[in-house]
């Protein structure tokens, strides 16, 4: 096991991972509206199947959030 | 210098006893000229705010009129206002706070042709709409044009906003591009929370505010969250990113994109 930190809080995770898979663990709803930073850092979209998470990772999902309109139109 | 009238002095006193506001700090907010786009859920809690605040012009860009549905969280429109413009409706309200308010409208909608046009008689943007297409015309065209803004953003029971001034962190050093269309929430994940507008946009009041007084630590190059069902805050860090392909050293983005807005329909279900 391995101790990372996901949004702020720790969480304990099995290497080797993908920051896809990592994503697929944390039931992202739509993962087409989540950018992801590690270690404050921006991860495109294309490196998520090739970068490998590791132990003290900080990984931070940022969701797209409109105005809460979007169903209006 | 301004000088202050009686009722000036009486309606500001709260901002004058502030040590940080004074008589100086609110003479800059009385000069400052700050332009809202969007007059939704957002747009109403700043534009009241400010217009409380006493911002000295406040420019309004909606065009929408006000639907029975909007009342549930866009507070500057009542029920009276049903079927009038948006950007009518707030001139009034605001009007009504405050008289010394100077407001321009503008019934249209942001788009690639007007956007740099309008956003350069202001020294502060707010980004209070509703869809990802104008957030990232309002980055791109605030980025172009050396402009500070606010960004916010709602959802459910979720906000987010962070403040941008040149040379700091962009909404595209966070989120590249918008969501492909077909991505955007369905139905059943869309909606808010009407307070969670009010909560957003006084945040967005305040940086307003702050950035023309002076006062305090921006939210520049942070990113703040919040989910109201826990009331849990967080300042996630977030970098000017070289490689952004606006604000980096080699931008891709020499001219603002209308992008196309892929949204459920309501009323279809
Ligand atoms: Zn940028």
């Amino acid at each position: 096991m391995a101790r990372i930190i996901v949004n702020g809080e720790a969480q304990d995770v099995q290497l080797p991972l993908s920051l896809t898979e990592l994503i697929k663990q944390n039931d992202v709803l739509q993962p087409e509206m989540v950018s992801v930073q590690v270690n404050d850092d921006f991860v495109d979209r294309t490196e998520w199947d090739g970068l490998q998470i590791k132990e003290n990772d900080a990984v931070d999902f940022l969701y797209f959030m409109g105005g809460g309109n979007l169903s209006e139109k | 210098m301004i000088d202050f009238t009686g009722e000036q002095i009486q309606r500001y006193s709260r901002h004058i006893l502030l040590k940080d506001v004074g008589v100086e700090g609110q003479e800059k907010i009385m000069n400052a000229r700050v332009l809202v786009v969007g007059a939704g859920g957002l747009g109403a809690p700043v534009s009241l705010y400010l217009a409380a605040a006493g911002i000295g012009t406040i420019g309004i860009v909606d065009a929408d009129v006000v639907d029975l549905s909007n009342l549930q969280r866009q507070v500057i429109h009542f029920t009276k206002d049903v079927g009038v413009p948006k950007v009518k409706s707030a001139e009034e309200k605001i009007k009504a706070i405050n008289p010394d308010v100077k407001v321009d409208t503008y019934y249209e909608f942001l788009d690639s042709s007007n956007a740099l046009d309008i956003i350069k008689e202001y020294d502060f943007i707010v980004d209070g709409t509703d869809n990802f297409p104008v957030k990232f015309l309002i980055n791109d065209a605030c980025v172009m044009a050396d402009k500070p803004f606010s960004h916010g953003g709602i959802l459910r029971f979720n906000g987010q906003t962070f403040t941008h001034l040149p040379g700091t962190a962009c909404y595209r050093c966070m989120f590249k591009e918008p969501p492909p269309a077909g991505a955007v929430p369905t139905c059943s994940q869309a909606g808010v929370l009407g307070a969670i507008a009010g909560m957003l946009g006084t945040i967005q009041a305040a940086e307003t505010l702050k950035y023309f007084t002076g006062i305090g630590e921006l939210l520049t190059n942070r990113l703040l969250t919040f989910d109201a069902k826990t009331m849990q805050f967080r300042t996630v860090p977030v970098k000017h990113r070289d490689s952004c392909p606006i604000c980096g050293s080699n931008p891709t983005i020499d001219h603002l994109i209308d992008y196309e807005q892929g949204a459920c329909d309501l009323k279809s279900h």
